[in-house]
């Protein structure tokens, strides 16, 4: 899932100044989980701009909403027909889910209330963790399904390097060194060529370097 | 600011903090008239919403209470509450509420003395703070 966190409130409180009501807008998927942005947390946030402002003594009227999937042309378009009484909207979503809005209501001004943080996983309830850097070009089946991009802290395709230490990476006692793990991995799933193998220097144009990246399906497009 | 009797909402768990009232009730004890008690299957079931709504809507303060730790019914739902209860007081100094306008506190079924005495003593402590802030700014703006 993507993860994300609620901003600051003192951000927030300055980046609706100017305004005296908003809809406040959650997505019921990936921020539901990471519990950043679902209906629970727009009535949390909704409640704490409301006595915010109160206590300001500048009211400001919030009105919550939460979309099946903010970043879906289909579920942004439910808004259509409220949007107009608002100064602004306020999105829990991630990045993706603020985009599409902003998109489809040219004309207002569609705020980001949650900083976008990783794709990752629950490592148990309440704590999410890095695993997936989406680089384009999957690596996990030669790493023993642990990812060097995403979980080492240099992105080194061919590991350790020269700080890893009793199973942790040098940046911080509290992290795991990604090609411990790797390691471990391949000698438990007895793969252990697989890691004397040297793996050739990653062509990144596949990641972000190529520059924004789209995918089309033709059959699916018509 | 002396006639001012705060209104203090208490989540009460049923297995101890709720049956702790209702024994304080039985031993003739008294509490300030502003305490309103809401009985709760757990405090584990206290959303930190229903928190934030209680002052929302004009509660002055805002006390969750659990069993004794290690005591709870179901576990861990007073640990869970007091976490809880420490992110909405996180939350509430951000927006200038006041972390102190919400406790949590832990008493057992017995203890109606116990219980008589921490809701005085909260309720007193945030009459001392006066009445919700959200109230002085709504007449301010209105
Ligand atoms: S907008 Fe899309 S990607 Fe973002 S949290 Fe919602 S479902 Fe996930
Ligand atoms: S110690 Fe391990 S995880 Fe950290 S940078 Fe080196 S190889 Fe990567």
């Amino acid at each position: 899932m993507i993860t994300a966190e609620r901003k600051p409130m003192e951000e927030i409180f300055r980046s609706l100044e100017p305004f005296g009501k908003i809809l406040l807008v959650g997505c019921n998927e990936c921020v539901t989980v990471c519990h950043a942005g679902g209906r629970k947390e727009v009535a949390m946030l909704a409640s704490a701009l409301r006595m915010g402002r109160l206590k300001q003594g500048a009211p400001l009227t919030v009105d919550e909403m939460t979309l099946e999937r903010q970043c879906d042309p289909e579920y942004a378009e439910e808004l259509a027909l409220v949007v107009d009484q608002y100064d602004a909207v306020c999105s829990m979503a991630c990045g993706c889910g603020v985009q599409t809005v902003a998109e489809r209501y040219q004309g207002l001004p569609v705020l980001p209330m949650v900083n976008t943080a990783f794709m990752g996983s629950s490592e148990k309830n309440g704590v999410w963790a890095e695993r997936c850097a989406g680089c384009g070009n999957c690596v996990l089946g030669m790493t023993g399904g642990i990812c060097p991009i995403a979980r080492c802290s240099k992105r080194i395709f061919n590991g350790p390097c020269g700080g890893s230490s009793k199973g942790k990476c040098e940046i911080s006692p509290d992290v795991d060194c990604a090609w411990q793990l790797i390691w471990d991995r391949l000698k438990q799933l007895g793969q252990t060529e697989l890691y004397s193998q040297i793996m050739a220097p990653k062509d990144w144009r596949s990641a972000r370097d190529g520059g924004p990246r789209r995918i089309v399906r033709e059959d699916m497009a018509i | 600011m002396s006639d001012f009797e705060p209104v203090v909402v208490v989540f009460a768990c049923d297995y101890c903090a709720y049956t702790a009232a209702d024994v304080a009730g039985r031993m003739n004890l008294t509490y300030p008239s502003g305490v309103r008690i809401l009985r709760v299957p757990c405090t584990g079931k206290v959303e930190p919403l229903y928190i934030m709504q209680a002052l929302q809507k004009g509660a002055d303060g805002v006390m969750v209470a659990g069993c004794l730790v290690g005591d709870c019914h179901f576990k861990n739902g007073n640990l869970r509450a007091a976490a809880r209860v420490k992110r909405v007081q996180t939350l509430l100094d951000d927006i200038g509420i006041g972390a102190d306008r919400v406790a949590m506190v832990n008493v057992s079924a017995g203890q109606g003395a116990k219980f008589a005495e921490i809701a005085t003593e909260f309720s007193k402590k945030i009459g001392e703070m006066g009445p919700n802030p959200i109230k002085q700014g709504a007449k301010a703006a209105a």
